[in-house]
């Protein structure tokens, strides 16, 4: 084939290519850079194989650029024409055209991941807290004695230490059994007003079973200023409890005994459950933490004033507050991590 | 504790709630009732039936056949009890009868012989613990009657849950003193079937008291507070009679003879553990409290023996030990049927003696339970009293002279001041003088005036009150706060308001910390990832902090690594068909430190991810994830890390940097664990910006996971997060170019040994401050390029802040960089 002609087939080939993407264009802007591409006067590809007439002796250009121009006029007429009909159809491509032809067809998505529904609920517990006021703290997960008992009233030699029997590291030294440490450890940092949530993990001598798990999450609160009573600490977790647990909720208080805190309670709480047929039913009543007045040696032991400072301290169990949130009905499930699992707490499902 | 409502009912004549009402008031006081059920749950349709006629089995020798009068007829049944009285009395189960063990009885032939029901052991019916034959009835019963009648098991059992402060709820009488209608004063002890009245002298003796021949000593008064001895004599020790035995099984108390039964049957009531001796087996006739000496052994009530050390509190004749003070007694002198003289005991012992002694023999007992938590040090008199009522009217004897009282130190009841103000200040609410008094004393103080005198209260003393404590509460109830808990439980909980008020602003700040987990976790969930959670324990090899404790020797470590449990949650996932696996997971690690120091503790943060790239979908191509993805996933975590400059490093890059630091083992040992797992080419070194190594990333080796044929390969990375993250940088405006970039693109044939970052950087630094962005937008490797090159085509992004750049400006520039790739990296554009 001589020079001519292959610019022939190349221009007609080129025709063939364009008149097939102006076709599938789906709007203006994507009519525009076809045009640009294929007519374009400095970077246009018709434009580009003209460049190549050079070569060609003078004799052999004027068919070529015949071609050319005749080319032009198509892609040109192709461009208005397919310019009309997306306007038309108010800048959407035509379903043919655009070739999606089934539009129930299921959409792309990216993966879906989520926070572990234990921390779920650990986050919406803060969320309450954090608008009363309180911040977060933070301790040691191996500690002390001191932290972990004396500190917080309690000897080492008192039926209370058996009750949540621990696991020892060497050298007395402990995994807390509780986030209590944390109060000491930040009253010994900071002055009154303490307003603190303490979430971590914390540690037992307890086999696995449904309710039961050797390492499980605790949140602590502990509240310390001149003036708080009784009243406020009931005022607080009820108001917890309500806002966590849904309107309606009723929530009691019982005695019970802590030797970190005095007067101590449980407190427990009566839900609305909506049945499948939409009625509404109380649940019995669930018992959500354990709480009370900070006993005044554990202000003590810490150095502040207990006749001047009051406060009261707060723990419950977020993995036992997921199972019945979300009708987990074993512990051991929050630790092995399956994926079905998993997914069923994805990062847009509702609280 | 076991609580039968019907004892309780005996002790507060004015009670009348169900039990039900009881338990929902009890829950209120601070004693949760856990389970309420019947005594004789599953018995309602047995009855008594008379052995009329006992012969052998024709087919079977160890068989018996009898006669059986239920009351309406005769009927036969097989049984195959040792020893079978012909006119006695014996529970019988009816065809049609499901016992408490769920079986059903059916007429059924035995071995050739048919058999209409079943003559039934104490075991069989939930009764007891004996099995060894059936359960002969003594009495004034007859045949056809209900069982539940005559074993007087129309009652209910309350357990009730007793905090670790209330010792004196470990009795029915404590129990009473809550519930009774007025308190205290509610309580009253019932008569005693067939006793009669008691009027006995007490010698009391500071260290010794004896009366004949028989002499009580306490050797140890730190750690015996009390000793109280009893000598009856002429006694005859047999099955304990119905109206016991109803009480001790309502408890689910096991019964063992009229004497055992009956320090039990006081225990239960009035909360004082106490022994008797067979006198007769007492070498010396005495009791003396001692110390063991190292090695004394001795064989307990349980046929169980035991090694003292020599803290432990021992009760002993002049030889030999015959009781663990406190928590258990001893064979040799068990009470049993050939005894006939008897010494009782009831004493007192210090809490933490019996706690210690109790944990280090691995016993666990009523009377040790009660003496651990605190025994009343004034109910002992009235619980020897009425164990001897109880003791004379069932086994009959006499006793020999008064009771023998040892007491070292009597005890004395502390006054406690209670001021109202404080009571206020705790409370929130006022309560007047007059108030105060009416809460307290039904629970058994001693409310008065003018407590004051002493300590701290000046102005206003004659507001306070001086609380006197009675003994029962003498452990729990110490200080003044101890009483205005009591102020408040007695008004209760739910009467006090829950007025929410402003609270001033706290001086403690949020945790940066956890608002850097709260980054990382929004991060790594959008990125697709579950969040997974493992519990901090691990096997030897991947941890160094020992438990010495632990529940498990295949876990008895704490993680030095969160990797090791990733990537068994993943083949966890593996096993139930999971491809797509993509978890990560912020928590605690664990590192060895000095002696007596606590171990180093990190927060860190790990992923692993396997599978696809995208979820499925019918237009895409399901690739798997590769090194790319997980590089980027890392670039994504170290730019959230908290870190300053935190940046990734792989071999390329940094020469020798990863194979540096896998040798240098000391540096940190979880990353040697960590990167143990991973392949060594694709492992990265991830770093904190001084160039310390804060974690590693790359694919887990095959050999590591336990993986289906089918799995993908599997990524993790894993990074130590800072003590104290770096602040979120503030972002800063830069103005914005009004004039038109340019972009070109460079295709490069780049030898093997060069690394991109390498030509980026170059092209970077020749580039100068006309280039805007590098990007690496194409790589081609095979036919058409040259041997040992991979072609990368960069797109040079280049634009002034001035002026539009002309084709020379730009032309210069790209010279400049093609320069600096030839003569500095022998990396040719390919043309």
């Amino acid at each position: 084939m001589s020079h001519q002609n292959s610019l022939i087939q190349t221009l007609q080939d080129l025709e063939t290519e364009a008149l097939s993407a102006i076709r599938a264009a789906a709007d203006g802007e994507m009519l525009e850079a076809l045009r640009v591409s294929f007519l374009g006067r400095k970077e246009g590809r018709i434009s580009g194989i003209l460049r190549g007439l050079g070569e060609l002796s003078v004799d052999e250009r004027p068919p070529v650029g015949a071609e050319a121009n005749r080319v032009k006029e198509v892609l040109q007429e192709a461009l208005r024409a397919r310019e009309a009909e997306v306007i038309s159809s108010g800048g959407q491509a035509d379903e043919a055209v655009a070739g999606a032809e089934d539009l129930t067809l299921p959409a792309r998505h990216s993966w879906k991941g989520g926070v572990h529904p234990v921390n779920r609920v650990i986050d919406d517990i803060w969320s309450i807290f954090r608008s009363m006021g309180f911040v977060r703290a933070r301790g040691p997960e191996a500690d002390t004695e001191w932290y972990n008992f004396l500190a917080l009233n309690t000897p080492l030699d008192h039926p209370a230490a058996d009750e949540q029997d621990t696991l020892y590291l060497k050298d007395s030294l402990l995994l807390r059994s509780h986030t209590s440490p944390v109060q000491v450890r930040t009253m010994e940092k900071h002055e009154p007003p303490i307003r603190i949530l303490a979430p971590g993990m914390v540690y037992r001598r307890d086999s696995y079973d449904a309710t039961h798990t050797p390492a499980f999450a605790q949140i602590e609160g502990l509240v310390v200023d001149e003036g708080i009573t009784f009243i406020d600490f009931k005022a607080t977790l009820a108001e917890f409890a309500r806002r966590f647990w849904g309107s309606g909720t009723r929530v009691r208080f019982r005695p019970s005994f802590f030797p970190f805190t005095e007067p101590s309670a449980e407190v427990d709480v009566k839900r609305m459950i909506t049945m499948k047929d939409g009625t509404r039913v109380e649940s019995d009543w669930i018992e959500i933490m354990g709480a009370g007045m900070v006993d005044p040696n554990v202000l003590d032991n810490v150095g502040y004033d207990s006749e001047r400072y009051t406060g009261f301290a707060f723990g419950m169990g977020p993995a036992r507050i997921a199972m019945l949130k979300y009708g987990v009905p074993d512990l051991r499930i929050f630790f092995q991590n399956d994926v079905r699992f998993l997914s069923q707490f994805t990062a847009g499902s509702a609280q | 504790m076991n609580i039968s409502y019907d004892w309780l009912k005996s002790l507060a004549p004015g009670l009348s709630e169900s039990p039900d009402e009881l338990a929902e008031r009890l829950a209120l006081l601070g004693a949760p009732v856990e389970e309420i059920t019947p005594v004789a749950a599953g018995l309602e349709d047995l009855i008594i039936g008379r052995v009329k006629v006992v012969r052998g089995h024709p087919n079977a020798d160890r068989l018996s056949l009898c006669e059986v009068d239920n009351g309406e007829e005769v009927v036969q049944v097989v049984c195959g009890a040792p020893v079978i009285e012909e006119g006695g009395f014996y529970p019988f189960a009816p065809v049609g009868v499901t016992l408490p063990g769920g079986l059903q009885l059916k007429r059924a032939k035995i071995r050739g012989e048919y058999s209409n029901g079943m003559l039934c052991s104490e075991k069989e019916l939930g009764l007891g613990r004996d099995a060894s034959g059936i359960m002969l009835l003594s009495g004034d019963v007859s045949a056809g009657q209900s069982l539940i009648e005559v074993l007087g098991l129309d009652d209910v059992r309350m357990d009730v849950e007793v905090t670790p402060n209330r010792g004196d709820w470990l009795s029915h009488v404590g129990i009473a003193r809550e519930v009774a209608p007025g308190g205290v004063a509610g309580v009253a002890l019932a008569p005693v079937p067939g006793a009669s009245p008691l009027d006995l002298e007490v010698k009391s003796g500071e260290r010794e008291v004896s009366h004949g021949d028989v002499t009580i000593r306490i050797d140890e008064p730190k750690q015996c507070y009390r000793f109280l001895g009893v000598i009856i004599r002429g006694v005859k020790v047999e099955p304990s009679p119905q109206w016991m035995a109803a009480r001790l099984r309502a408890v689910g108390q096991q019964t063992i003879n009229n004497v055992v039964d009956a320090t039990n049957f006081v225990m239960l009531e009035m909360g004082s553990p106490m022994h008797a001796y067979d006198l007769g087996k007492l070498e010396g006739s005495s009791l003396i409290v001692r110390k063991a000496s190292k090695g004394e052994t001795m064989q307990t009530l349980d046929g169980l023996e035991h090694n003292f050390d020599s803290e432990m509190l021992l009760i002993c004749d002049t030889a030999v030990p015959h009781d663990i003070a406190g928590i258990m007694g001893g064979m040799h002198s068990s009470v049993t049927s050939d005894t006939t003289d008897l010494l009782l005991e009831c004493a007192l012992f210090e809490p933490k003696s019996i706690r210690r002694t109790r944990r280090a023999l691995g016993i666990s007992t009523d009377a040790g339970y009660r003496f651990e938590r605190g025994v009343d040090p004034e109910g002992h008199l009235p619980a020897v009293k009425r164990a001897l009522e109880v003791i004379l009217a069932t086994a009959g004897g006499e006793v020999d002279g008064p009771i023998l009282d040892v007491l070292p130190r009597p005890w004395e009841a502390s006054a406690l001041k209670l001021r109202p103000a404080r009571v206020e200040q705790v409370l929130g609410v006022r309560f007047d003088d007059a108030e105060l008094r009416a809460l307290l004393t039904p629970l058994g103080f001693t409310v008065e005036n003018g407590g004051g005198s002493k300590g701290g209260g000046k102005a206003k003393a004659s507001d306070d009150l001086s609380v006197m404590v009675p003994g029962f509460r003498s452990y729990d109830v110490t200080r003044e706060i101890d009483l205005i808990e009591e102020v408040t439980r007695a008004h209760g909980y739910d009467r006090f308001p829950e007025d929410l008020a402003a609270a001033r602003p706290t001086t403690v700040e949020d945790d940066p910390v956890f608002q850097l987990e709260d980054r990382l976790r929004t991060v790594l969930s959008g990125e697709g990832l579950f969040e997974a959670t493992n519990p901090a324990f691990a096997p030897k090899h991947e941890g160094q902090v020992e438990l010495s404790n632990p529940i498990s020797m295949e876990e008895n470590r704490l993680r030095s690594s969160l990797i090791p449990g990733l990537v068994r949650n993943v083949e966890y996932n593996f096993a139930r068909g999971a491809r797509d696996v993509r978890l990560f997971e912020l928590g605690t690690v664990f590192h060895a430190a000095d002696a007596g120091e606590p171990p180093r503790e990190d927060l860190h943060v790990a992923f692993v991810i396997t599978g696809r790239r995208e979820p499925e979908h019918w237009s895409g191509s399901g690739e798997a994830v590769d090194f790319s993805d997980v590089k980027g996933l890392v670039e994504t975590v170290l730019a959230e890390s908290g870190w300053e400059g935190a940046a990734v490093t792989v071999p390329a890059d940094v020469g020798s940097a990863v194979e540096n630091s896998e040798d240098d083992s000391a540096a940190d040992p979880a990353e040697d664990l960590a990167r143990g797992l991973l392949v060594p080419p694709t492992a990265l070194a991830l770093l904190a910006g001084d160039g310390t190594p804060t974690g590693v990333a790359g694919q887990v080796r095959s050999e590591r996971i336990d993986a289906p044929a089918w799995a993908g390969e599997v990524w993790a990375m894993e990074l130590t997060l800072p003590a104290e993250p770096v602040a979120m940088t503030t972002p800063a405006y830069r103005p914005l170019s009004p004039f038109p970039g340019v972009d070109r693109d460079l295709a490069l044939l780049v030898p093997y040994d060069v690394a991109t970052s390498a030509v980026s950087d170059a092209i970077s630094d020749a580039g100068g401050e006309l280039l805007e962005r590098v990007t690496v937008f194409d790589l081609y490797q095979g036919d058409g390029v040259e041997e040992g090159h991979r072609s990368l085509a960069f797109r040079l992004q280049l634009q002034a802040w001035d002026r539009t750049l002309t084709d020379k400006e730009v032309d210069r520039v790209v010279g400049k960089i093609v320069k600096r790739l030839r003569e500095g990296l022998g990396v040719e554009q390919r043309l």
